[in-house]
């Protein structure tokens, strides 16, 4: 039962992109492809997973008063790790995102799960915790993927389907060139969390009322 | 002679071309979370210059002694241990020997050590491979950057909130709306050549 709400949880009602509106800075700087997009999901996940587990199995050693400086050990640790695995085999997608690799440390995600979760939690909680919230991220990064890549660049899944070239579906000519843009990116975002609100606030329409 | 205009080039690139937070997309988060008013958003903008400045000066020694004992690959774990050490000790340092100002900046000191575009800056001066007054210039323009960003976004935030939208657009998805056309703006400078 447990399991069940901790899955709905991360992939809608308490999604951490679209809900919580953390992890902002990948979510819109690298959307611009579905390759881009989904490894940078599998990279957070296997942190998040990782530096979860180990947070929590420590949470009764790290004192409270120094505790973000140790996650932060924990999750640069894990994403050290990621990063050289990346480099060494998937060096395109390193190239890709660049910077936003090593930035996964400041993502505020993986440090909102080990304060929020890990660090009040039992090891087996905070694994399952990590993968769905994990997941939760990817599938908003797969949505901003997608949008921007068929508006901005007329395709779907380049470098990653059809041998890396995409499948084209719009013609070239009449593309939004601004929507892989920086522009884009938020208009993108605002537009998608404003849809998710929408339905989010239909079923307790009383309770919206009230706030 | 040349190096002013170098450094006159990448402040120039830092605050206007590139500017962190509107093409680089580093900071967002603090930059959708701290801009309701003006006079925060100025205060957590002074707060990222000054750390960020003191961030490249710190790391730049650092990460030539890493490169010297070939531990370039431990940067990212060490540079955010500098940073998060270093935004401890502003802190203290602040609340000590400048009160007044700790008053207006402590709030968002805490929250600086997340801010990807500290540690953005860092990781970019070791990848750029700038020297010690390089990289300075750049992390304090690049500051520079991130106080206009956000100062401009705050004011134009302060008008949103009396203005009638759908209500499913309310309070975050039209903030980033209209951050998407001040990055339009900025997307001006991008022809911007110094010379």
């Amino acid at each position: 039962m447990n399991v069940k709400k901790q899955f709905s949880e991360g992939l809608v009602t308490q999604n951490p992109a679209l809900v919580q509106l953390l992890g902002m800075c990948p979510l819109l700087a690298i959307t611009t492809s579905l390759f881009n997009g989904l490894g940078m999901g599998v990279m957070v996940i296997a942190v998040l997973t990782c530096s979860n587990v180990v947070i929590s199995a420590l949470r009764k050693i790290i004192p409270s008063k120094v505790r973000i400086a140790c996650y932060i050990v924990v999750i640069a640790g894990f994403v050290t790790m990621v990063d050289l695995l990346i480099k060494g085999f998937v060096p395109a997608l390193s190239s890709s995102l660049g910077l936003f690799i090593p930035l996964i440390v400041v993502n505020c995600v993986v440090l909102g799960r080990a304060e929020g979760f890990a660090s009040k939690n039992s090891i087996g909680a905070s694994a399952l915790d990590g993968i769905f919230q994990g997941i939760g991220y990817t599938v908003a990064l797969v949505i901003m993927c997608v949008i921007r890549e068929f508006l901005g660049a007329g395709t779907f899944g380049a470098g990653l389907l059809n041998n890396g070239a995409g499948f084209q579906i719009l013609p070239t000519d009449v593309v939004a060139l601004g929507m892989v843009l920086p522009v884009g990116g938020f208009l993108t975002l605002g537009v998608v969390i404003a849809v998710v609100q929408y339905f989010m606030s239909k079923p307790k329409k009383n309770k919206e009322v009230a706030k | 002679m040349e190096s002013i205009t170098s450094l006159l080039a990448i402040a120039l690139a830092a605050i206007l071309v590139n500017n962190f937070v509107l093409s680089q997309f580093l900071g967002i988060c603090p930059f959708m979370g701290v801009s309701k008013k003006v006079e925060t958003a100025l205060g957590m903008g002074m707060a990222v210059t000054f750390v960020m400045g003191v961030a490249s000066a710190v790391n730049w020694p650092i990460n030539e002694l890493l490169n010297k004992l070939n531990l370039g690959f431990m940067q990212t774990v060490t540079f955010i241990l500098v940073i998060a050490s270093l935004v401890q000790f502003v802190e203290m340092f602040l609340q000590k020997s400048m009160p007044a100002l700790y008053e207006s900046l402590g709030v968002f000191l805490p929250l600086i050590t997340t801010n990807c575009a500290v540690l953005g800056v860092t990781l970019q001066n070791a990848q750029k491979g700038y020297n010690f007054g390089e990289s300075l210039t750049y992390g304090i323009t690049g500051g520079l950057g991130f106080l206009l960003a956000i100062v401009l976004f705050a004011s134009v935030r302060e008008r949103l909130e009396f203005a009638k939208c759908p209500k499913c657009f309310e309070g975050f998805p039209i903030a980033l709306v209209a951050a998407s056309l001040i990055s339009l703006a900025f997307l001006g400078f991008s022809g911007l050549k110094v010379w």
